[in-house]
């Protein structure tokens, strides 16, 4: 090198230059910064709502001018973020005790837990000072689901079941009905009937995106039905018997006979798109999909309830709900709010306000008897409420089970085991292992996870 | 090898504080004078930087999952044994070394090919030059969501659109092919990184030096081969290096694309850590993971800084 003839300083500066700004661009992407939220003005109470950014809590906060209207005294500060970041945030605040957030929402998978590690407060006491509160009005599957010890430890702001959702007019050209009470095999021969690859329809869509609250969601009340179970009453795994098998292969082989292509991607909005567009003739999913149809697919839908096998009421249960923190120390301000949220009133004002259509399904029975949100709602909202009503989280399974949940298993481990077990199910979609294979890696996470709870 | 006057580092780094006392023999007065003013900085990026370090070395010793209150006790090196038996982690390991090497050759390759025609006296270099760049300007999670949905979406994607005729279409590239998906993007990324500066290199050939070549009877492949790759070598090997230390570090691709699968397929170092951190939060294990992958990380930044010294040594020798 030092024989070499170099140019002008000047140049070789410039490209100096050029290589350290890169690495100091580099260096600033990789800190990214993130500024905290405001504080409230003189004598007023500030409550922090962590939420989940869907639909409803959207509209949630562009009523808060509503409640603040009517409580001068609180204002309120509704933090949104996607799933998966507001799961991690509440739980790590939780999980310290910090107390950020006064307010969260949470789904029926936490409220048991954390009500057990007592990091959610215990809300009778102040359900008790409102008597206008009627907690008896919830859903009875989702009140049990937010009952722990015969006390609520959170409130439901939004429900869901699972349904199947056809094209009518699709499958009525292949001379198909559809039963309101359909099961899996004439789910999976109308399927295949109507699905033709070459005109770009497929007959139906189901999840195959990876994660417990995604494919393995739907794949569980598959099981369920089938006749399997995650565990035993000795906690031992049970994901290599025959029911498991074969519910695993009906899943895949669906999905690979007549699904959606690129199936390993496909999540709720992948499906929702394509049932939409016209390019699927069925959808098993949540029963909130129905809200959301557009053109053909909202004039032309029937509704069934979720498809069976061996059991009986195969849908699964999810609510969104808010609870509160054990650690806030602003818990008659946080209450007042979540009273408001959550008071049969709200979903009048949402319907006024906003339309009845983007009324939150699946909290209160009483909502179901108002006119204008049966009208907005119609041939989805019974399929919703009875779904809803039937799902036992207790009893999710034919066998006995020692936990409760539905479509996931109610013990702290379930976060990381479903999004392992669900990432081994995702080469089976993907073809690239074997339904064996992928259940006995599973089943050897699966008994990791239940060694903590054998006695 | 002699060392430069001057540091282009402000004198925090140790050997750098020392060049500037002893080489130009200031006073110690004048030495602090200089230092002064950087001192804020200095303690603020230690603060910044070491104390969290200084933690997650901590907790790496401790058995803690952050679902479980009770769960934090001392436990030694039991989250370090574990890591060597734990499936999830080897696999990142040896995702993390496929990832790296596949997109470091590739990108390096393909760089020095865009680089040479920019090189040239071609028509439209300064579009040209631009549009290459723009890859490393998208931000990485908004590029890799332009590649799984309007690229590669296998409904209404562009690519499986146009190779339909090929009989390629409606290909689940991201779920047949994870790990090729995000080599792709990540090639498609950091080219653009090692054209700049091969380039720079390029551009600091002496024309003259070419000049004779031709005159000396040498042909495009001699002359490329004997002058211009000795000549942009300690380029290639900086872009190398400083490529694999953000190469290694991949994350918001991984997660956009594929989110570490399917299977552990496609998940490398970091994502394993974000999996055990914030899916098991299990932050015990997590702060073992992650003080490795900092060891790692170390190991490529001390060659990646020994090279890029090498390139400024040169300077003042005029």
């Amino acid at each position: 090198m030092s024989d070499r003839k170099l140019r002008p300083p000047d140049r070789n500066r410039m490209f100096a230059t050029t290589i350290l700004g890169l690495i100091v661009t580099l260096v600033g992407a990789a800190c990214s910064g993130g500024a905290g939220g405001g504080g409230g003005g003189a004598g007023t109470t500030t409550v922090t709502v962590g939420s989940v950014d869907n639909p409803s809590m959207t509209d949630l906060k562009k009523l808060v001018p509503d409640f603040q209207a009517a409580n001068p005294g609180i204002t309120v500060n509704i933090v949104t973020l996607p799933e998966d970041q507001i799961r991690q945030q509440v739980t790590q605040d939780v999980a310290t005790q910090s107390g950020r957030f006064d307010l969260f929402t949470i789904g029926t998978y936490e409220v048991p837990l954390w009500a057990k590690l007592g990091w959610v407060q215990d809300l009778a006491p102040y359900i008790a000072k409102d008597s206008s509160y009627a907690p008896d009005d919830f859903i009875p599957g989702v009140r049990s689901a937010l009952t722990y010890n015969n006390d609520l430890y959170a409130v439901p702001f939004y429900g869901e079941s699972s349904m199947l959702m056809y094209r009518k007019d699709l499958l009525s050209a292949k001379g198909i009905t559809m039963p309101d009470h359909p099961t899996w095999d004439q789910v999976a021969a109308a399927a295949k009937a109507v699905n033709n690859s070459s005109s770009g329809l497929n007959g139906i869509c189901l999840r195959g995106v990876p994660g417990w609250g995604e494919q393995l969601a739907p794949l569980d009340t598959v099981v369920n039905t089938f006749g399997g179970r995650w565990f035993d009453q000795n906690w031992t795994a049970q994901l290599t018997t025959p029911a498991w098998h074969d519910a695993l292969t009906f899943y895949t082989n669906l999905l690979k006979d007549a699904g959606e292509p690129g199936a390993g991607s496909a999540g709720f909005t992948e499906c929702l798109n394509a049932y939409n567009n016209g390019k699927v003739a069925m959808w098993y999913d949540a029963t909130v999909a129905a809200s959301f149809f557009t053109g053909a697919a909202a004039t032309n839908s029937g509704y069934a309830y979720a498809p069976t096998k061996v059991k009986d009421w195969s849908g699964w249960l999810w609510a969104w709900t808010l609870a509160m923190g054990s650690a806030s120390k602003k818990k008659d301000a946080a209450w007042t709010f979540m009273d408001w949220a959550t008071s049969k009133a709200y979903a009048r004002l949402v319907g006024t306000k906003l339309g009845w259509q983007r009324v939150a399904p699946g909290t209160r029975t009483s909502t179901y008897s108002i006119p204008e949100y049966q009208q907005a709602s119609a041939g989805f909202a019974q399929v919703t409420l009875d779904s809803i009503s039937h799902a036992d989280i207790t009893h999710p399974t034919v066998d006995p089970v020692p936990y409760i949940g539905i479509q996931y298993v109610d013990i702290t481990e379930f976060q990381q085991l479903g999004d392992q077990v669900s990432q081994e199910f995702a080469k089976v979609i993907a073809g690239t292992e074997s339904v064996d294979a992928a259940l006995q890696k599973a089943n050897a996470l699966a008994q990791t996870a239940g060694n903590a709870y054998k006695h | 090898m002699k060392i430069a006057g001057r540091s282009i580092l402000p004198p925090v780094a140790g050997r750098g504080g020392e060049r500037v006392q002893t080489a130009a023999s200031v006073s110690r007065r004048e030495a602090w004078a200089r230092r002064l003013p950087l001192l804020p900085a200095f303690v603020y990026v230690f603060l910044v930087t070491q104390i969290p370090f200084a933690l997650t070395i901590y907790y790496s010793f401790f058995s803690w999952n952050l679902l479980k209150p009770g769960s934090f006790r001392f436990a030694g090196l039991q989250n370090y044994a574990s890591l060597l038996t734990d499936d999830l982690v080897r696999s990142a390991v040896l995702n993390t070394v496929v990832l790296t090497v596949c997109v470091i050759v590739i990108s390096v390759v393909l760089g020095l090919a865009v680089a040479m025609i920019l090189n040239s006296e071609v028509f439209g270099k300064g579009v040209m030059r631009t549009l290459m760049i723009a890859p490393f300007l998208i931000m990485p999670t908004a590029g890799a969501l332009i590649w799984k949905h309007t690229l590669l979406n296998p409904l209404y994607g562009l690519l499986p659109y146009f190779l339909t005729p090929l009989g390629l279409g409606r290909v689940d590239w991201i779920g047949r092919f994870p790990m090729v998906t995000v080599i792709a993007v990540e090639v498609w990324r950091w080219t653009p990184f090692m054209m700049l500066i091969i380039l720079a290199g390029l551009q600091s050939q002496n024309p003259e030096v070419l000049e004779a070549a031709r005159v000396d009877g040498a042909n495009a492949l001699q002359t490329f081969r004997r002058i211009t790759l000795p000549m942009v070598r300690p380029f290639i090997e900086l872009g190398a290096l400083l490529g694999s230390l953000f190469v290694v570090q991949t994350y918001d691709s991984i997660y956009m694309l594929t989110y570490g699968g399917p299977g552990t397929d496609t998940t490398n170092i970091p994502f394993a850590l974000y999996l055990v951190a914030f899916q098991g939060f299990n932050i015990g294990q997590a702060s073992a993971i992650g003080v490795v992958a900092v060891i790692i990380t170390i190991i490529v930044a001390t060659f990646a800084l020994r090279t890029f010294f090498t390139i400024f040594q040169v300077e003042p020798r005029r």
